[in-house]
């Protein structure tokens, strides 16, 4: 009986310290990166770090919003591409393919999460840049091969995520639709992506922070050029390939910088996952 | 022979002009066969029930009168199923038009998570129609006919969810009178809400069938008794069996002098 007692007690602290490790792991992070990042925001001024275009650390300017326009470009351009081929790949596997093809889509789609980022910077070097570099001019590194990559990239995780959704969708909804002589079509149209429609852009946010998140890949096929992009194929740096392209290198307030600048990413990290938590919580 | 057994059908339907006229219809799930040798003439403005005990065919064969079971992979019909004289399994049939004239009603209430309004304009819309003035029309009018107006016309703009159980079958009515449907189909409309309302839909249906053939499905024979016309007895001998129609006839008839044992052991409660 004792015992009984005390080994629910000690499973539940194993549980407890294992949740507890998440948390910890978060705030270590957090304070770690404010720490060594923040004197930037003080010696710079959080305006200028944020909202100016010059960045050349030899002359000991720090503004970052190029990297902020470019990450956001990035990312604006994979979920303009990705989302609907994901969407689609969703409605395919949950509305139209049947068992057999299904068996078979469903792992590659899978598959494709499961590939280290490296490779799809491999692949975006050896196909799409000269691929790009071909049909578009340019070097080939650049806006629109980092979009495809990235398209790629994200598409594994907003298609499981929508399909998920797509299947939660009553089958009453489409007996419904189909009963009162709808097409295939209008059915997933007009019943159910509407109904599915917040787990749907829950799926496209997830898909937009691991964009913004991606470095490797990113970092291989883009070029990073401290520059806006004047041209779909110009080259652009995100924040995350230039905090790892300058941090084998940088010192001082060069370094600084780097971690200031983690701690934007951070920041918009957060604020996906608040706007996961805020659609999903709408839906119930 | 399928040919003749075809043959046969439409000639038995050009004597009896029945709106719907099913011979010799054999169901398949895969290989499991569902349902026997059905062959039912159902009549025109008149409300038929099937009734039978609980896994004997009734909502598949209601289900394969506008095709419904298509939807399901593996499904397999034998035999004539005709529409006005027409074959519904005919190659150049549009299932898509068959299920706007053969409206289904089902068992749980299921309106679209949308609005009152939007419900009821969803198969107007999906057929093309597109003028406001035309789809209020029908709005009034489809909610009218399903005696449900004036409960809901101040609040056209609230999610068809919030009403009762009642009144969503109702909803569920109304949104398949606006397509302007010959038949109705209704799998135990009725077994998920409370005798009032019940009630109201026992009354609906009895105003409705003046301009529609109904058939209901119902596990409840004092339903069957109170609406119906005609009723269909169905049953499976065992589980693993396929169901027959075992007796067809005028309601007062089946429920007063059935012909069939088993009918009458039925309907008096001694198995089912
Ligand atoms: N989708 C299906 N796949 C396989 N078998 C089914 C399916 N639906 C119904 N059945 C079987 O067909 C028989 C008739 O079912 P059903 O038409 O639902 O009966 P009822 O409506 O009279 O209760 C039952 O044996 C049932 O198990
Ligand atoms: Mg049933």
């Amino acid at each position: 009986m004792n015992f009984l007692k005390w080994r629910e007690r000690a499973l539940e602290s194993v549980f407890l310290i294992c949740a507890l490790t998440a948390i910890v792991g978060v705030l270590l992070v957090f304070i770690f990166v404010t720490i060594k990042g923040f004197p930037i925001f003080e010696k710079v001024g959080v305006l200028k770090f944020l909202f100016s275009l010059d960045w050349s650390p030899s002359d000991n300017q720090f503004g970052i919003l190029t990297f902020i326009i470019g990450s956001f470009l990035v990312t604006a351009g994979a979920l303009a591409l990705g989302a609907p081929m994901a969407i689609m790949t969703a409605i395919f596997l949950s509305e139209i393919a049947p068992k057999r093809v299904q068996k078979l889509v469903r792992p590659a789609v899978e598959l494709l999460a499961g590939i280290p980022s490296v490779v799809y910077g491999f692949f975006g070097i050896l196909i799409i840049v000269p691929v790009v570099r071909t049909l578009f001019g340019g070097s080939g590194l650049g806006l629109l091969t980092g979009w495809i990559i990235l398209a790629i990239m994200i598409l594994p995780t907003i298609a499981t995520i929508s399909e998920d959704a797509i299947r939660a969708v009553p089958k009453s909804f489409r007996e419904a639709s189909f009963g009162m002589g709808a097409t295939r079509w209008q059915t997933i149209w007009r019943v159910v992506l509407p109904a599915a429609k917040n787990g749907l852009i829950g799926a496209t946010i997830l898909g937009m922070g691991r964009a913004i998140g991606e470095t490797m890949a990113v970092l291989m096929v883009l070029g990073n050029a401290p520059i806006i992009p004047k041209s779909l194929v110009g080259p652009v740096g995100a924040l995350t390939s230039i905090i790892a392209l300058n941090m084998s290198y940088a010192s001082g307030d060069h370094q600084t910088a780097l971690f200031g600048m983690g701690i934007v990413l951070f920041m918009i990290s957060f604020f996906f996952v608040a706007l996961i938590r805020f659609v999903s919580r709408k839906r119930s | 022979m399928a040919e003749a057994v075809h043959a046969d059908a439409i000639q038995a339907n050009m004597l009896s002009g029945d709106k719907i006229d099913v011979h010799d219809l054999d169901f398949y799930y895969g290989d499991f066969k569902a349902l026997e040798d059905v062959t039912v003439g159902i009549k025109r403005n008149a409300i038929t029930a099937f009734i039978g005990p609980s896994g004997c065919g009734k909502s598949t064969f209601l289900r394969s009168l506008n095709r419904m079971n298509d939807l399901i992979d593996g499904t397999r019909v034998e035999g004539t199923v005709l529409l006005d004289g027409k074959d519904i399994y005919a190659e150049d049939v549009d299932v898509v038009d068959l299920r706007r004239r053969v409206g289904m009603i089902f068992q749980q209430a299921n309106p679209f998570p949308l609005s009152i309004y939007e419900n009821i304009a969803y198969g107007p819309r999906i057929h093309g129609l597109r003028n406001k003035a035309e789809l209020d029309t029908i709005v009034e009018d489809s909610l009218t006919k399903a005696n449900l107006w004036k409960e809901v016309k101040d609040k056209l703009g609230q999610p068809g969810t919030d009403l009762s159980g009642g009144q969503q079958q109702r909803l569920c009515i109304a949104r398949v009178l606006a397509v302007n449907p010959e038949v109705l189909l209704m799998d135990e409309p009725c077994s998920a809400i409370d005798p009032t309302s019940t009630q109201k839909i026992e009354d609906l249906m009895d105003k409705l069938k003046d301009n529609f053939t109904i058939v209901i499905v119902t596990h409840n024979m004092q339903q069957a008794a109170r609406v119906s016309d005609y009723t269909a007895f169905f049953l499976a001998e065992d589980t693993n069996l396929p169901a027959k129609l075992i007796e067809y006839d005028m309601t007062d008839i089946v429920f007063t002098n059935p012909t069939d044992k088993r009918t009458e052991n039925y309907i008096t409660g001694r198995f089912g």
